[in-house]
C-alpha cells in the first residue's frame, strides 16, 4: 500500500488523487447518512455537519495561532520568558517602526483606490458593447500570481542611466516626455507606492467584477426614475449608484484589506523589504526564516491580527445586523 | 455584508429591447466607454510588454525596450524551448493538476457541510461559532508552517500528497464557508420549510433544493481556490515532497542560483500563467454570479 | 525572416516535447550496479572500502542548489560513492534552501546531509537544535585532518565539536577587468592598494564624459540584497587591520562599532559611494543597490566599466561566448593589498553536516571529505565553477583557468586566508543587519558610523 502515500507513476498518482475525492466524498456522505435519522437529539446533526470542518479549522489555524501568540513574549529559542521584550523591540526600534507605518499605507491605500478605480471602471463599461472585452482585461492580473505581477512590474520599473536606452517603459515613457529617468524602486517614500501600484493593479479587478455585478443588480426602475427627475452623471453616480452598491463596497473593502495585510510576495520579490519599503507579512517572514528570529516573526505576526482584528469586528457587526433585519 | 441575489431579469427581453432599456438607464456616454477602453489597455500593457520580452533574445532584452520589436522586431522561441526541455516541467505539470483538482474539492465539500449547518439549524452559539470561523482568516499561513509539519512527521505524512491537500484545503475552508454560508442563507426560508413538511430530511433537501441553486457560488470560491492554489508556492515548498513538485516550484528554480538564466523567467510565467488564465476565462460567468450573491440583502 | 525563425522554434519545441514524454517513459531507475564486478572495479573502489557495505541504504541530501544544470554535477560526484558501496543518494535542491531546512529540522524531517552554506548558520542550528546535529565520524575526521588546512576543521565546528566536512571553496579576493581594455590604454595590473585608486583617477581623467567610469557593482539578490557589499567591507578589514583585528571583529570581541570597523567601511566609500568611480554603465552610486549582483560586470563587456570585484564564481555569469582567461575577454587579478609583501585572501565554501546517525550516512559525509569525491566533483563539473580546498585535489581537473588560480591562491603557503566574516557571524548579523544596513548605506546615504551602530545594536546577546 505503500504507492498511496509514495506513488511513483503518473497513474499511480493520478489513482491516489480520484481516492483522496472520493474519500472526502465518503466522509461527507457517511455525515449525511447518519445525521438524517429522525428524532436524533439536535446537537448530533450539528456536529456532524460542523464538526469536520472545525476540527481541521482548530488544527491547522487556531493552534498555531495560539502557538504564535505564546511565542511572541518568549526569547528566540523559546526557553525564557521575556514578557512584552519583543514588542518593545519592535517599537522602539527604527526600522520596525517604518515596517508599521508601511504597512498602515498599504491598508490605507490599496484596498481604497482598487475599490474606486474597480467601481468607477465598472460604470463607465457598463452596458456598453466592449463591456466584456473590457471587463476581461482588467481582470487578468488576478489570474496571475504575485511572483508573476512582480516579474511583469520589475520590468516596467526597471531603470537605465539617461545616457543608454532605457528597456523600463516608465523611464522610457519619462525620456519621452523630456525627463530624467528615475530610480522607482529606490527612493523612499516614493518607492512604497510604486509597490501599492502594483499591488492595486492586482486587485481592481476583483473590485470591479464584484461591484459591477452590484450595479447591474439595480433595479432598472430606480435609476429611470432618478433620471426623470433630472438626477445625471457625476450626481446620478454619488447619489443613486454607490448608495445602492454600499454593501457590496465594504465586502470589496474588507477582502481587499485582508488580502494585502497577508501578502508578502510583493515586496519580497521586488525589493526584498529593502530602501525601507518592508511591511509586517514581508518583515515576518524575514525574521522567522531567513534572520533566525522567530520570536521576533511571532510578535510582528501578533501585531498583524491586531490590525486585522477591526476590520473582522466591523463585520461580523454588519452580519448580525442584517441578521437581525431578517 | 449584503448584496442583492436578483441578477437576471425576470423575462428574457429581445436584443433592440435590450439595447434600447440599455441606451436610456446607461450612466455613461459613448466618449466614457473609450476612456475605459483606454484605462483596460493600460492595464494590460505591463503584461503585454512581459509577453513580448519572453520572446526576444536575451541579448535584446537587457539592451533594448520591448517596444522596439515594433521598429525592429527580432523574435525567438529559444526561452520558452529552454523552460520546457527543463527536466522535470512535464511532470511538474501533472502534479499541478493532481494536487489543485482535491485541493479545490474537497474544501468545497466540508464547507457545503458546514454551512448549511450555519445557516438552516438553528443552535446555541452559532454566530459565535461563525464569527470565529471568518476571524481565523487572520492567521498568516507562514505561521502555520512548522506547526503542521510537525505533526505531519509524526503522522508519517511528511512529503505526500495528503498533506498538501489538507494544507490547501484548512487555508480555504474559513472563505469557503463564509461565502457558500451566505449564498446558502439567500435562499428563502419558505423553500426549505416546503420542502420539511412535505417529509424531506436534511439530506433530501441538501441535495435536491440547495444544491442546484448553489452552483455559482460553489464555482465561484472554485475559481478563487483554483488561482490561489495553483499559484502557490509556500506551501509546496514546505510541504510537497521534491518529487511532487508543482510547476511554481519548478519555475521559481530556472533562473539557476546565480540568476545566470534569467532571462527565462519572463518564459516561465508565461507557461506557469497559460492553466489559470483559461481556467478563469472560461469560468469567469459562474465567478461574477457567485460573489453577487456573496451577502444578504441590504 | 522572423516568422521563419519562430516557425523553426515551434519545430523544435514541439520535438523537445516530445522527448521530453520518451525519456519520461523510458527513463527511471538507474541501471544498477555492476553485479559483474571485474578487477577493473575492485581497484577504482579500494578506497572505498572502509566505508563498507551499504547495499540497500538510501542516504538523503539536501541543498541549496535547484536548478538542472547546476545540480548534475552534484549528483554525478555521488556515482563512484553508489558504484562502490551500493548505497543510493537521493538528491533535493530549493532555492529556499536556508528557509526550509530550520523549518524541517525543527518539524522533524531533516535531511540525512546538508549543504551548509555559511558556519554562521551550522553554529545557529547546531546550538538551536540540541542534539539535531550530529557530529561527524571518525573516518570524516580523519580525512578532514589529512586532506584539509586546519582552518577548515575550525570552519566546520562548534564549541569545540566537529560537525561538518567541507564541499566546496571559492575565493573572493578578485578584481575582473577585460585583458584587451586594459592592454589597449596601456593600463597595468595594480599590485597595491595606491596603485588600484591611481589607476581609478586615472580612468577618471581618460574619461571626462563620465559615460566610462572605472568601477562597477550591484548588491541586489533579492531577499540576500547587499551581501556584496559585505564582502567589499570585509575584504578592506582584512587589509586595513589584518587578520588579528578580522577575527576579533569577526567573533564581536571588539563592537561593530569600533573605529577601526568604521574606518574601513569609509574607506570602501572612497569607491562605493563616489560617483566618478562608480557606477559604469549603469548610473550613479545608488544603482549600485538596484543592479544584480548577476549583472554588476557585465558593463565590462561593453567597455563602460573596467574594474568589478567579485568571488571567483562570477565566471559564471559572463554568459555564452565570453572566454574568461588570462589572454580572453575577460580575467580578474588579485585585489592588492595596502603593500605588495602582504597577501590576505578573502573566501567562501559550503559545508556537509549530517542529521541521522546512521552508518551509511557518516560514510556518505566521510566520503565528501575525501580527494576521491573532490576529484570526482571536478571530473563531474566539465564547465568548471567549482574547487575545494582539499590538497589532493588534482588541479589539471580544473577546466577553469579562474578556479585553477584560486586553487593556487589556496594552496599558497604566503597567503593569509580567511573566510567571509558575515558568514561566520550569528545569522541575525551575517544575513541580516550587515546585509541591509550596507543596502541602506548604498541607498539611502547612511554614515558609516550611523550602518556600524545600528549593526551593532542588533548582534543578539549571548
Amino acid at each position: 500500500m505503500l504507492w498511496l502515500l509514495k506513488p511513483e507513476t503518473l497513474p499511480e498518482k493520478f489513482a491516489v488523487m480520484i481516492l483522496a475525492i472520493l474519500l472526502f466524498a465518503l466522509v461527507m456522505g457517511l455525515v449525511l447518512a447518519v445525521v438524517d435519522r429522525p428524532k436524533l437529539p439536535k446537537w448530533v446533526p450539528v456536529a456532524g455537519y460542523l464538526g469536520p470542518a472545525v476540527l481541521l479549522i482548530t488544527f491547522g489555524l487556531l493552534w498555531p495561532g495560539m502557538l504564535t501568540i505564546k511565542n511572541s513574549f518568549f526569547s528566540r529559542t523559546g526557553a525564557d520568558f521575556v514578557g512584552l521584550e519583543n514588542y518593545v523591540r519592535i517599537f522602539t526600534d527604527e526600522t520596525f517602526v517604518t515596517v508599521i507605518i508601511n504597512t498602515l499605507l498599504w491598508v490605507a491605500f490599496v484596498p481604497t483606490i482598487a475599490t474606486a478605480l474597480g467601481l468607477v471602471y465598472a460604470v463607465l463599461v457598463d452596458r456598453t458593447r466592449v463591456e466584456k472585452f473590457a471587463k476581461t482585461l482588467i481582470f487578468l492580473p488576478m489570474a496571475i500570481s504575485m511572483v508573476g505581477a512582480s516579474i511583469i512590474w520589475k520590468f516596467v520599473y526597471e531603470y537605465k542611466p539617461a545616457s543608454q536606452p532605457q528597456i523600463g517603459l516608465m523611464n522610457q515613457v519619462m525620456v519621452w516626455l523630456g525627463l530624467e529617468p528615475q530610480q522607482w524602486l529606490l527612493n523612499p517614500p516614493l518607492n512604497t507606492f510604486m509597490l501599492i501600484m502594483v499591488m492595486i493593479w492586482i486587485q481592481a479587478g476583483f473590485a470591479m467584477t464584484v461591484l459591477s455585478a452590484a450595479i447591474k443588480a439595480i433595479p432598472d426602475e430606480i435609476i429611470e426614475a432618478a433620471k426623470v427627475d433630472g438626477v445625471t452623471g457625476m450626481k446620478l453616480f454619488w447619489w443613486v449608484t454607490v448608495p445602492s452598491v454600499r454593501p457590496a463596497i465594504v465586502v470589496v473593502l474588507t477582502t481587499i484589506a485582508m488580502g494585502t495585510l497577508k501578502a508578502f510576495d510583493v515586496v519580497y520579490t521586488m525589493t526584498g523589504g529593502n530602501f525601507n519599503t518592508s511591511i509586517i507579512a514581508n518583515e515576518f517572514y524575514i525574521q522567522s526564516f531567513n534572520q533566525g528570529q522567530p520570536q521576533i516573526g511571532a510578535a510582528l505576526a501578533v501585531i498583524l491580527f491586531v490590525m486585522i482584528a477591526p476590520i473582522i469586528i466591523y463585520n461580523v457587526r454588519q452580519m448580525r445586523i442584517s441578521e437581525g433585519e431578517r | 455584508m449584503s448584496l442583492d441575489t436578483r441578477v437576471e431579469t425576470p423575462r428574457k427581453l429581445t436584443r433592440k429591447e435590450q439595447r434600447a432599456v440599455d441606451s436610456k438607464t446607461r450612466l455613461s456616454s459613448p466618449a466614457a466607454s473609450i476612456i475605459a477602453v483606454l484605462i483596460a489597455i493600460f492595464w494590460t500593457v505591463p503584461t503585454a510588454g512581459l509577453l513580448i520580452t519572453s520572446f526576444r533574445p536575451a541579448a535584446d532584452v537587457r539592451r533594448t525596450g520591448w517596444w522596439t520589436v515594433f521598429v525592429d522586431p527580432e523574435f525567438t522561441t529559444k526561452n520558452y524551448v529552454d523552460v520546457l526541455g527543463t527536466s522535470n516541467v512535464a511532470d511538474s505539470f501533472f502534479n499541478s493538476f493532481i494536487i489543485t483538482i482535491p485541493a479545490v474539492l474537497i474544501p468545497i465539500m466540508l464547507a457545503l457541510l458546514a454551512a448549511y449547518a450555519f445557516a438552516w439549524i438553528d443552535f446555541r452559539g452559532r454566530n459565535a461559532l461563525f464569527a470565529f470561523v471568518f476571524a481565523l482568516q487572520v492567521v498568516p499561513i507562514q505561521v502555520t508552517l512548522i506547526p503542521l509539519l510537525s505533526q505531519y512527521v509524526q503522522w508519517g505524512l511528511d512529503g505526500t500528497f495528503w498533506t498538501v491537500w489538507l494544507s490547501h484545503t484548512i487555508f480555504g475552508l474559513p472563505l469557503a464557508i463564509f461565502l457558500l454560508h451566505n449564498f446558502m442563507k439567500e435562499i428563502p426560508r419558505s423553500l426549505i420549510e416546503a420542502a420539511r413538511v412535505d417529509g424531506a430530511g436534511h439530506v433530501r433537501v441538501f441535495f435536491q433544493v440547495l444544491l442546484p441553486l448553489l452552483v455559482p457560488a460553489i464555482a465561484s470560491f472554485a475559481i478563487f481556490q483554483f488561482l490561489w492554489v495553483w499559484n502557490d508556492l509556500l506551501v509546496a515548498l514546505v510541504f510537497a515532497g521534491p518529487e511532487y513538485s508543482p510547476i511554481t516550484r519548478v519555475i521559481a528554480t530556472l533562473s539557476g542560483s546565480f540568476g545566470s538564466r534569467w532571462y527565462l523567467l519572463a518564459a516561465g510565467a508565461f507557461v506557469s500563467m497559460v492553466v489559470p488564465m483559461v481556467v478563469f476565462l472560461s469560468l469567469q460567468r459562474y465567478f461574477v454570479r457567485g460573489l453577487l450573491a456573496g451577502g444578504v440583502k441590504g | 525572416m522572423s516568422q521563419a525563425r519562430i516557425a523553426r522554434g515551434l519545430v523544435v519545441a514541439a520535438s523537445a516535447t516530445a522527448l521530453l514524454t520518451l525519456a519520461a517513459c523510458s527513463g527511471g531507475t538507474p541501471a544498477p550496479s555492476g553485479s559483474a564486478s571485474s578487477a577493473a572495479t575492485d581497484e577504482k573502489c579500494a578506497a572505498f572500502k572502509d566505508y563498507g557495505d551499504l547495499t540497500g541504504k538510501t542516504v538523503t541530501i539536501f541543498t541549496s542548489i535547484a536548478s538542472d544544470s547546476e545540480a548534475k554535477p552534484h549528483i554525478d560526484s555521488y556515482k563512484p560513492f553508489e558504484e562502490c558501496t551500493g548505497a543510493t543518494i537521493k538528491y533535493e535542491g530549493s532555492r529556499d534552501f536556508e528557509a526550509q531546512l530550520p523549518v524541517r529540522i525543527k518539524a522533524g524531517n531533516a535531511p540525512d546531509v546538508a549543504y551548509i552554506p555559511q558556519p554562521g548558520l551550522l553554529q545557529t542550528l547546531v546550538r538551536d537544535n540540541a542534539g539535531k546535529v550530529i557530529e561527524a565520524g571518525d573516518l570524516a575526521v580523519k580525512n578532514v585532518e589529512t586532506y584539509y588546512d586546519p582552518a577548515w576543521k575550525g570552519y566546520g565546528s562548534v564549541d569545540g565539536k566537529f560537525y561538518a566536512v567541507p564541499v566546496g571553496a571559492n575565493v573572493k579576493s578578485f578584481v575582473w577587468y577585460s585583458p584587451k581594455m586594459f592592454a589597449d590604454k596601456g593600463y597595468t595590473i595594480p599590485t597595491t592598494w595606491d596603485e588600484m585608486i591611481a589607476l581609478s583617477d586615472k580612468i577618471v581623467a581618460d574619461n571626462p564624459s563620465g559615460d566610462v567610469k572605472p568601477w562597477c557593482a550591484g548588491i541586489e539578490s533579492g531577499g540576500a540584497t547587499g551581501w556584496p557589499a559585505t564582502d567589499w567591507i570585509e575584504d578592506i578589514m582584512l587589509r586595513v587591520n589584518g587578520p588579528e583585528v578580522y577575527d576579533q571583529w569577526v567573533d564581536h570581541s571588539i563592537a561593530f562599532n569600533d573605529p577601526k570597523v568604521v574606518a574601513a567601511i569609509d574607506k570602501a566609500g572612497t569607491i562605493l559611494r563616489n560617483d566618478k568611480y562608480v557606477n559604469g554603465g549603469l548610473g550613479g552610486v545608488k544603482t549600485i543597490a538596484t543592479t544584480s549582483f548577476t549583472e554588476a560586470g557585465l558593463p565590462i563587456l561593453d567597455g563602460a566599466c573596467y574594474m568589478h570585484r567579485q568571488a571567483s564564481f562570477y565566471q559564471a555569469n559572463w554568459g555564452e561566448g565570453v572566454k574568461v582567461g588570462e589572454d580572453g575577454d575577460v580575467w580578474a587579478f588579485y585585489l592588492p593589498s595596502i603593500n605588495a609583501d602582504q597577501k590576505p585572501v578573502l573566501g567562501g565554501g559550503e559545508f556537509a553536516a549530517i542529521f541521522a546517525d546512521r552508518p551509511e550516512v557518516k560514510a556518505f559525509q566521510a566520503y565528501l571529505a575525501s580527494p576521491e569525491w573532490s576529484n570526482a566533483k571536478a571530473d563531474a563539473t566539465p564547465n568548471g565553477g567549482w574547487l575545494s580546498a582539499n590538497k589532493k585535489l588534482d588541479i589539471n581537473k580544473l577546466v577553469q583557468p579562474v578556479d585553477k588560480l584560486s586553487y593556487q591562491i589556496l594552496s599558497d603557503p604566503k597567503a593569509v586566508f580567511r573566510f567571509d566574516g558575515s558568514d561566520l557571524m550569528p545569522s541575525a548579523v551575517g544575513a541580516g543587519s550587515f546585509w541591509k544596513q550596507m543596502t541602506d548605506w548604498i541607498a539611502l546615504g547612511k554614515s558609516s558610523q550611523d550602518v556600524a551602530d545600528a549593526i551593532e545594536k542588533s548582534w543578539p546577546a549571548k
